[in-house]
């Protein structure tokens, strides 16, 4: 109790620290992001380099998205820390519970942006919402959309491809989700789970937070999600663009266009079984990415390239073998790898 | 002396949390005794839903990411935490 009184008695001093410091931040954030290329023409004058050069050229792009992409995935992983703070898994639980097809399979796949989601509790999770009486197709609308549309991989499109292939990954990520889980829980696949799931009636709810937090609990809630994902996925993101200014400037214009180009009707499927082994983030996955499409690389079989990666990997599907028996695991794999290669065919077709 | 169980399928969080209760109790000197538990339908049968979860005496006081160091005192000082 006596923390408790503590906090209450500072809590208004500690708030305006926060309302000074935020818009005092945001200042510093744009200040920075408007000088983004100064700095990186700066970088290669120091060096003593041009960007006629192979090496210029990719220290250049270096230079200039290395900033560029960690500035964006702070703000936006700032962002969702802060929204997170008011979804728990347990309040999202309860929300999808006794859910319909269609209406829950939307709502799980928006809740899945913004509850806080750790790969390793997938399963407790999973089994969670369905002894909670969450429908299996609902759960895993969720449990798709969950990873595959996580703020690392929006705040990464947003800094190297723009706010429209942002966009588009997201609005099909969802829809992805969606329709995976509709398609799964039309399928009646209850039988699959493993025995053990099924006699699971966790009644006894735990302990929520998350109602009773204050705006400096959440607004520091966001900064701490900061440190969390700033710090974990940051050695990912430089080796990322590394590589990404290596193609950038070594690997000849339009080299891509004939393995991954438009016109090679194999390279979406191919793309969608080349990413199931590899198991990689987003963060470092995108910047390499953006790198191939710069060389003429299709859209499309990069999207479903990088769907493939994030939202079907071996050892999650080893983790899920725990709780799914082999048929529904296949399922799950057939339907989600069906959804991204339609994607990517519907882009290399639109764009 | 108090039971805690750390529930946790064996990710890293799991681990530190572990440690980090195992650090505190260590330098307050309270003794205490400290399970692990990785077995699923066993971690699934206290209703945690995020690892890692914490359990005292039989009540889960924690779930989901790492606990902060107030609260790990609080389990280990409270007499009904």
């Amino acid at each position: 109790m006596n923390t408790s009184t503590e906090t209450l008695k500072t809590n208004p001093s500690c708030l305006m620290v926060w309302l000074i410091g935020l818009p005092l931040a945001a200042g510093l954030w744009f200040l920075a992001y408007w000088h983004l290329g100064d700095f990186a023409d700066w970088t290669i004058s120091v060096l003593g380099l041009t960007r006629d050069t192979h090496l210029g050229e990719a220290v250049h792009f270096f230079a200039y998205d290395t900033p560029k992409v960690f500035l964006l995935l702070i703000g936006v992983v700032y962002l969702i820390g802060v929204i997170q703070t008011f979804f728990s898994p347990e309040r999202t639980r309860a929300l999808l519970a006794g859910k319909r097809l269609g209406i829950g399979n939307t709502l799980a796949a928006l809740l899945g942006i913004v509850t806080p989601f750790c790969s390793c509790s997938a399963v407790p999770l999973f089994i969670g919402f369905l002894s909670a009486g969450v429908p299996l197709g609902v759960t895993f609308s969720f449990l798709i959309s969950a990873p595959m549309v996580n703020e690392i991989a929006l705040a990464l499109l947003l800094g190297l491809f723009g706010w429209k292939i942002a966009a588009l990954y997201l609005v099909t990520g969802l829809a992805v989700a969606i329709v995976a889980g509709l398609v799964i829980g039309r399928l009646g696949m209850e039988r699959h789970l493993q025995d053990w799931v099924r006699e699971i009636h966790a009644g006894n709810a735990a302990p929520t937070t998350g109602d009773q937090l204050s705006w400096e609990d959440r607004l520091r809630g966001g900064l701490h999600h900061v440190k969390e994902i700033v710090g974990k996925v940051w050695p990912y993101i430089i080796v990322g663009i590394g590589v990404g200014a290596a193609i950038h400037g070594y690997v000849p214009q339009d080299f891509m266009a004939s393995i991954m180009g438009k016109d090679a009707w194999w390279s979406v499927p191919g793309a969608v079984i080349l990413g199931i082994p590899m198991y990689t983030n987003a963060a470092g996955i995108i910047p390499i990415v953006e790198a191939l499409i710069g060389k003429g690389a299709a859209l499309g079989t990069t999207l479903a390239f990088m769907m493939s990666v994030i939202a079907l990997s071996l050892p999650e599907m080893l983790i899920l073998r725990k709780v799914l028996k082999l048929p529904l695991i296949a399922t799950f794999v057939g339907v989600v790898g069906t959804g991204i290669l339609l994607v990517g065919f519907l882009f290399n077709a639109v764009l | 002396m108090k039971n805690i169980k750390v529930l946790g399928t064996g990710c890293a969080n799991c681990k530190t949390t572990l440690r980090l209760i195992e650090e505190a109790a260590k330098a307050k000197g309270i003794e205490v005794e400290l399970e692990k538990v990785e077995d699923l339908p066993q971690i699934m049968s206290y209703g945690v839903m995020s690892t890692p979860g914490v359990v005292v005496d039989g009540k889960v006081v924690h779930a989901g990411g790492i606990p902060s160091k107030d609260a790990i005192g609080n389990w280990l000082e409270d007499p009904n935490p």
